[in-house]
């Protein structure tokens, strides 16, 4: 099994590991990034995460996430 | 008409773009401010209700840093999301796609631009982008180049608002435009905004004198040189055009005529 989990955040290779046996979901991702679920959206593999699957989706190693919040702008 | 002078002189004069009701006819942009206490002052003196934002990745390494949604209550002020920054329409309808997970609404902002400097509207992007977006059920403003069949187009394609540039975007060229936008205007039954070139006050009352429905601008209030004035001179010019617009401006003519009686005089 591996306890690791390598993704792609945010355009920069990250490496998760200690990983539980269950695997990481978004939602667990979230925790470890210590972002407010409420001010984020997620994209996983051009592809949108809603807040409803956080916990049910399941990420595997080569995933390419995106997590946006709104900043100013014109 | 829905507006009139009560007699306390309260004005009531609203406008509605998808069905949602607003009483300030100034939208304004939440970027290029010196840090969010400056934004959060600036829209507050504006009078906005709606306040354009941008979609961005979070900074990981600084998860606990303060956002805009501490500065700019979203239960107070409509957010507006953009695609500033989206050169192609695939980029566009990804980021309102995030941009409505984040924020939970569908009333959004499309811009799809050319290259710097000018990033002019690019129409083509833009009809692609508004199309894949009306489909997937967002109500789309659009920003656009001042073309009148550009904008019949987009209003029948199901766009909620046109908001065509007075001059290019950050400019503060003013409405290079004027006579394009009132003959665009002839076209459009939605709402009609001037979104970008504005400058100072006067540009902002000119367009409202034109008969927009409402003006969208942000450099011209953070780049002033004391925004939170000017984002108060904004408010004022916007309602002070807007009446004028209202009371119907007198005939112009060539030549004097004069106030006061010619008879009467003495000799």
């Amino acid at each position: 099994m591996h306890d690791f989990v390598t993704l792609t955040l945010n355009g920069e290779n990250r490496v998760f590991d200690g990983v539980p046996d269950g695997g990481l979901s978004v939602a667990g991702l979230l925790v470890l990034t210590g972002l407010d679920t409420r001010k984020v959206a997620v994209e996983r593999n051009e592809e949108i995460v809603p807040r409803s699957r956080y916990a049910e989706t399941w990420l595997t190693s080569g995933d390419c996430l995106e997590i946006v919040h709104f900043i100013g702008g014109g | 008409m829905d507006g009139s002078i009560a007699p306390d002189g309260t004005i009531i004069d609203t406008w509605t773009v998808a069905g949602r009701t607003f009483s300030s006819r100034l939208i304004v942009g939440t970027g290029r401010y010196k840090d969010l206490e400056e934004t959060g002052r600036a829209i507050e003196a504006s009078g906005a209700e709606i306040v354009t934002v941008a979609v961005r990745r979070v900074n990981l390494s600084d998860a606990g840093a303060p956002m805009l949604q501490d500065y700019v209550d979203p239960k107070k002020y409509t957010y507006l999301p953009n695609t500033a920054g989206c050169f192609t329409a695939k980029d566009a309808v990804r980021t309102l796609r995030l941009a409505r997970e984040a924020g939970g609404w569908n009333l959004v902002k499309l811009e799809v631009l050319g290259p710097p400097p000018l990033l002019y509207p690019d129409m083509q992007g833009t009809f692609e982008a508004a199309e894949a977006l009306i489909k997937d059920g967002f109500e789309v403003m659009v920003y656009c180049a001042d073309d009148p069949l550009a904008a019949r187009r987009l209003q029948d394609m199901g766009c909620v608002a046109i908001m065509p540039l007075g001059a290019p975007i950050g400019s503060g060229l003013g409405l290079q435009n004027p006579a394009m936008i009132a003959m665009m205007m002839e076209h459009v039954t939605v709402p009609f905004l001037v979104d970008a070139g504005v400058g100072t006050a006067s540009d902002a009352a000119i367009a409202m004198e034109l008969g927009c429905d409402a003006v969208l601008l942000n450099s011209a209030i953070a780049h002033a040189r004391d925004p939170v004035l000017m984002a108060r001179a904004m408010k004022a010019a916007i309602e002070a055009g807007r009446l004028a617009f209202r009371a119907g401006r007198m005939p112009r003519r060539m030549g004097a005529d004069p106030s006061s009686p010619l008879t009467g005089l003495i000799r």
